[in-house]
């Protein structure tokens, strides 16, 4: 594991990484939908060859009709890629050798690069997306439009084609039930907040994602800026509201921490989603001072090791669920 | 040409009635048509209903619906329509062709219809200056409201040079 995973970052104990991304598109070309496979092979070669010339650091190139559905997978489950590009046999990645960069080809969009940084660092992941993309002008015409910006498939991306957005660890605010107050807030300047990884509307773990909803208008630095300043908001009630949560009544949030741990070190069977809200316990633990000599990358090391395609991989073969649910108790209690 | 009932966007929806042997028209905004339900029509169907082309058979209906023309990307082949069913653009030169009937949908969804971020580095040359003008123009309102003169003249400067550049530039 490397990149955000296991790097330090300013304020890494609730805000466990920042994410820029950036929507570009090939002029006079039809968008990835409407290519056919000779077109979108031509689209990545091209892409492949501009990046050739990029300088100094060493990328890896991964065409989606070449890897494997499980490979394909964990570099979902590691936030390299999106869902959407996996399932895609028109695509491509090219990722960095650190993993802290990704360029998807023909997703959505013929290119959207994306930088993941450990902690509060929205400002620099912009930057080096900015830098990428510059990098990437020089050979390529992007479809840009004087008045509207860069221009995208989807209406909701055009202008700056950026998102930029942070995720969060927040229990004591869902637990004391502010989220709701926060999010009314967010969406009157422009940005949401969303839970991670759950099915529907259920919260796993604890984790948000502030992001903005808008990117026709702001400028770049002003997107970055708003959803920098917000996060730092929210974290800042969020500590208010472990504080209140300490004072109140530490006995038992040391209780229900401490049981976390005791399950997770014990437990000979564990699904996903209970093992993500165990985890999130610890998290908390780790930064009260709870639980010392634990650290949060070993944390997100388990979150994303613990991930359906990150358990195959570690078996080397397809795991019924059951098998799958065996093998996560184990590596949890290995890795504590 | 402009909607008959807000007198404020383009109007993109026609329409002829015709009631007793008399023949009117109306000229709409997409959204005027929908929302204010400007013609009422003695019919179980709605406006959006007629919108996404169910009565293009007059035949039983005293109302004829149609498009200023069958608005079509040249480029890649999606048709308006279909882009409101998806959502999603076909090409880059959707935009064009669709052009100011996009206005409400952008505005909608960011609350703007003009980009004020990055221009490309090496494309952009020329509309960095614009955008830099614009700006300078901008401050320059402000510093003669606050009755900053020295700064008002110094801007002034700036933009006269700044002018001067770019024409020079597209002379050459």
């Amino acid at each position: 594991m490397k990149g955000w995973i296991t790097e330090k970052g300013p304020l890494n104990e609730i805000v466990l990484s920042s994410r820029v991304r950036i929507a570009r598109n090939l002029k006079n070309t039809p968008f990835p939908t409407y290519l056919n496979k000779e077109q979108s092979a031509e689209i990545i070669k091209m892409i492949e060859n501009t990046f050739i010339d990029f300088p100094g650091i060493e990328y890896k190139f991964q065409n989606m009709n070449e890897i494997e559905g499980q490979e394909k997978q964990i570099l979902v489950e590691k936030h390299l890629i999106s869902p959407e590009l996996a399932k895609s046999n028109k695509g491509a990645a090219i990722i960095r050798e650190d993993e802290f960069v990704s360029i998807m080809i023909n997703e959505e969009d013929h290119i959207r690069i994306q930088t993941i940084l450990p902690g509060l660092q929205i400002n620099k992941a912009w930057h080096m997306a900015d830098e990428i993309d510059n990098n990437l002008e020089r050979n390529l015409d992007f479809a840009y439009d004087e008045k509207l910006g860069y221009l995208t498939c989807c209406p909701t991306n055009v202008g700056t084609g950026l998102r930029a957005s942070t995720m969060v660890h927040l229990p004591a605010l869902n637990l004391t039930g502010n989220i709701g107050k926060i999010l009314q807030t967010v969406t009157k300047i422009g940005l949401t907040i969303r839970g991670l990884y759950g099915e529907g509307t259920e919260i796993l773990g604890n984790l948000f994602q502030i992001s903005n909803q808008v990117t026709l208008g702001p400028a770049e630095e002003e997107i970055t800026d708003n959803t920098n300043g917000v996060t730092n908001q929210i974290v800042e009630k969020e500590r208010e509201a472990r504080n209140i949560l300490l004072n109140t009544g530490r006995v038992h949030l040391e209780d229900k921490i401490w049981r976390s741990w005791g399950i997770l070190k014990n437990a000979k069977i564990i699904s996903s989603q209970e093992s993500m809200n165990l985890l999130s316990d610890l998290r908390l633990g780790i930064d009260l001072n709870i639980i010392r000599g634990l650290s949060v990358s070993t944390l997100n090391e388990i979150m994303i090791e613990a991930q359906p395609a990150n358990i195959n991989k570690y078996a080397n073969k397809e795991l019924s669920p059951e098998d799958r649910d065996i093998l996560r108790a184990q590596i949890i209690k290995n890795k504590l | 040409m402009i909607c008959d009932n807000c007198g404020k966007r383009v109007a993109t929806v026609h329409i002829t009635k015709i009631e007793n042997g008399k023949k009117t028209d109306f000229h709409l905004c997409e959204q005027c048509a929908i929302s204010e339900n400007t013609i009422s029509i003695n019919t179980s169907f709605s406006i959006s209903d007629l919108l996404t082309g169910i009565l293009n058979n007059t035949e039983y209906f005293p109302l004829k619906f149609d498009f200023q023309e069958e608005l079509k990307c040249p480029v890649c082949g999606l048709s308006y329509n279909r882009f409101r069913e998806t959502g999603r653009f076909g090409c880059s030169n959707c935009y064009k062709t669709f052009g100011d009937r996009l206005n409400p949908l952008f505005r909608r969804l960011h609350g703007n219809i003009n980009h004020l971020g990055k221009i490309p580095v090496r494309t952009g040359g020329k509309m960095k200056k614009v955008r830099e003008i614009e700006k300078l123009k901008a401050a320059l309102n402000f510093a003669v409201k606050n009755e900053e003169y020295e700064k008002a003249a110094e801007i002034r400067d700036r933009i006269k040079e700044l002018d001067r550049i770019s024409k020079g530039e597209e002379n050459k």
